[in-house]
């Protein structure tokens, strides 16, 4: 509609103050990047204790300590993302529970207190029964912590890309692809080619749904709104973020894809784990474009 | 009490006395605007129009601003205002992600979010907001829109299938309303903007609080 109005029109901007740049710059990236490794080894260790409960006996304290040091990742670039964060503490004392920032907090905290108590219960006292419990609600904890910061970027209503409940699909699927990858990683010996294989089948499935969603809001999405469309311009095209949008869709997703199907006809955790690197580099760069390409779009 | 602002577009000549006296009644620093008055070319030589347009936070009714500040920095005021205590802000940028209307700034000097109040302290005092009184054709009114007597639910009335607000497909219900406004004033994906092209200006973006 807008291309219709503005060759009939030729209405053009002669007068105007400079924009504001990025909002959210590549902190944000690292921000949701973290968190999605942080809760999605919860997930992995999770369904390995239910499927693969002797291998997976080992995974308990390194598991811990990955969440730990991924979650801490993700609070310490949150902080630094804050133009005064000597005040992030006003988060808990005078907290305003509609915004999914402080719902997050809260709820990133608590998860971080459970983490410490599954450490400590794993590495310390070594008691499984216990450790198992709380894992229990860990992981339930896990999903509104990963889900957090899709119902944030629902928030922004100025940002008409970022729609639920596409986000949370998108969190969730995060999760579950990186979550997985970091444990075929990081199981070394630990886990059987089995066991590693039920991972590559997550990590698989994870990239297929989320490209598949990737796709329809590419293809789809302009259709419904007319800003929509304006953004997606930014990654169609000769697009400033063309370039970055297809290498993350294929570090990320295609070719994990397709090396997990080779994985599985030659039996070789080596391809299995190229696929895990790929797409846990990759998920940065498809995180990192879908964050910035709404805020290039002038708002007045 | 709820305060609203009206713009005659009809009688706005563009002489930006609003957004400088906004600009010094609230020392807002530079690089950063409350209100500002866009302007906008239309048509090919020699058939061309100069639109202006002037651009300030809406007050919202149901502000996208307000429900994301995680700390109640932005609150709305009894009279309809939405206000910010800068005091609280903890800068997350929230509020400035969040508003469809990019009315919101991070103030380079404080480090917190900032945007127009419709001058709550002059208002808490009866005075009308600096905008108002410096504009030279009464473009600006402001006033009471729940009182059927008040200028501005009076200019409302007459107008009526004539008033507008920007976006309102955004579910926002702005207290800030247009008349003799279109698409080319009040859609900002209605023109082409070609950064850096602006009459006496080459700058392209601003850094955010005045760093990246
Ligand atoms: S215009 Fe923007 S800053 Fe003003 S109340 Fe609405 S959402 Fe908030
Ligand atoms: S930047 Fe300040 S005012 Fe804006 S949402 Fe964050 S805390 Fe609230």
């Amino acid at each position: 509609m807008t291309h219709e109005i503005l060759a009939a029109t030729n209405a053009v901007v002669t007068l105007d103050v400079a924009l504001p740049g990025i909002v959210w710059p590549w902190l944000v990236t690292v921000n949701m990047w973290a968190k999605s490794i942080g809760t999605g080894v919860i997930f992995m260790l999770f369904i390995l204790l239910r499927m693969y409960p002797e291998q997976a006996n080992k995974l308990r304290f390194p598991t811990a300590l990955v969440s730990i040091v991924f979650i801490s990742i993700f609070l310490l670039f949150t902080l630094a993302d804050l133009h005064q964060p000597f005040r992030m503490w006003h988060i808990f004392f005078y907290p305003h529970v509609t915004s999914a920032i402080t719902v997050g907090a809260w709820m990133a905290s608590i998860f971080m207190g459970l983490l410490t108590l599954l450490a400590y219960q794993s590495y310390i006292k070594k008691d499984n029964a216990a450790y198992d419990k709380t894992l229990l609600w860990t992981a339930i904890l896990a999903i509104p912590v990963t889900l957090y910061t899709a119902g944030l970027m629902a928030q922004c209503t100025a940002r008409e890309l970022w729609q639920m409940p596409t986000e949370s699909a998108q969190m969730i699927l995060a999760a579950l692809l990186s979550g997985s990858a970091f444990m075929i990683l990081m199981s070394g010996r630990k886990l059987s080619y089995e066991a590693k294989n039920t991972l590559g089948m997550i990590l698989g499935l994870s990239a297929l749904m989320s490209f598949i969603i990737y796709m329809s809001e590419y293809i789809f999405g302009p259709m419904k709104a007319e800003e929509v469309a304006a953004v997606l311009e930014y990654i169609k095209g000769n697009g400033q973020y063309t370039v970055a949008f297809w290498v993350g869709q294929w570090m990320t997703y295609l070719l994990p894809m397709l090396l997990i199907v080779l994985s599985r006809t030659s039996r070789s955790e080596g391809i299995l784990k190229l696929a895990a690197i790929l797409s846990l580099f990759g998920l940065a760069i498809v995180k990192h474009v879908w964050l910035i390409i709404p805020q290039l779009l002038p708002m007045s | 009490m709820q305060l609203g602002f009206l713009v005659d577009l009809h009688l706005c000549m563009g002489c930006k006395g609003c957004e400088i006296a906004c600009k010094v009644e609230n020392e807002v620093p530079l690089s950063t605007w409350r209100l500002r008055v866009k302007y906008v070319d239309v048509g090919t030589f020699p058939e061309t129009k100069r639109t202006f347009t002037p651009l300030r936070c809406n007050h919202c009714e149901n502000a996208p601003c307000e429900r994301i500040c995680p700390v109640s920095a932005l609150h709305y005021l009894e009279n309809g205002i939405v206000n910010i205590d800068k005091e609280r802000c903890i800068g997350c940028a929230g509020c400035v992600m969040a508003c469809p209307y990019g009315a919101i700034y991070i103030d380079p000097q404080t480090q917190t979010a900032d945007k127009c109040t419709y001058c709550a302290h002059r208002v808490a005092s009866s005075m009308m907001p600096a905008c108002v009184v410096a504009c030279p054709v009464q473009a600006n009114i402001f006033g009471d829109l729940e009182d059927p007597k008040s200028n501005i639910s009076k200019y409302i009335q007459v107008h009526q299938g004539g008033v507008q607000v920007r976006k309102p497909e955004k579910g926002t219900n702005p207290h800030h309303y247009y008349v003799g406004g279109g698409n080319v004033t009040l859609n900002p994906l209605a023109s082409v903007r070609e950064n850096g092209h602006t009459l006496f200006s080459n700058i392209k973006t601003l850094p955010i609080g005045g760093h990246h």
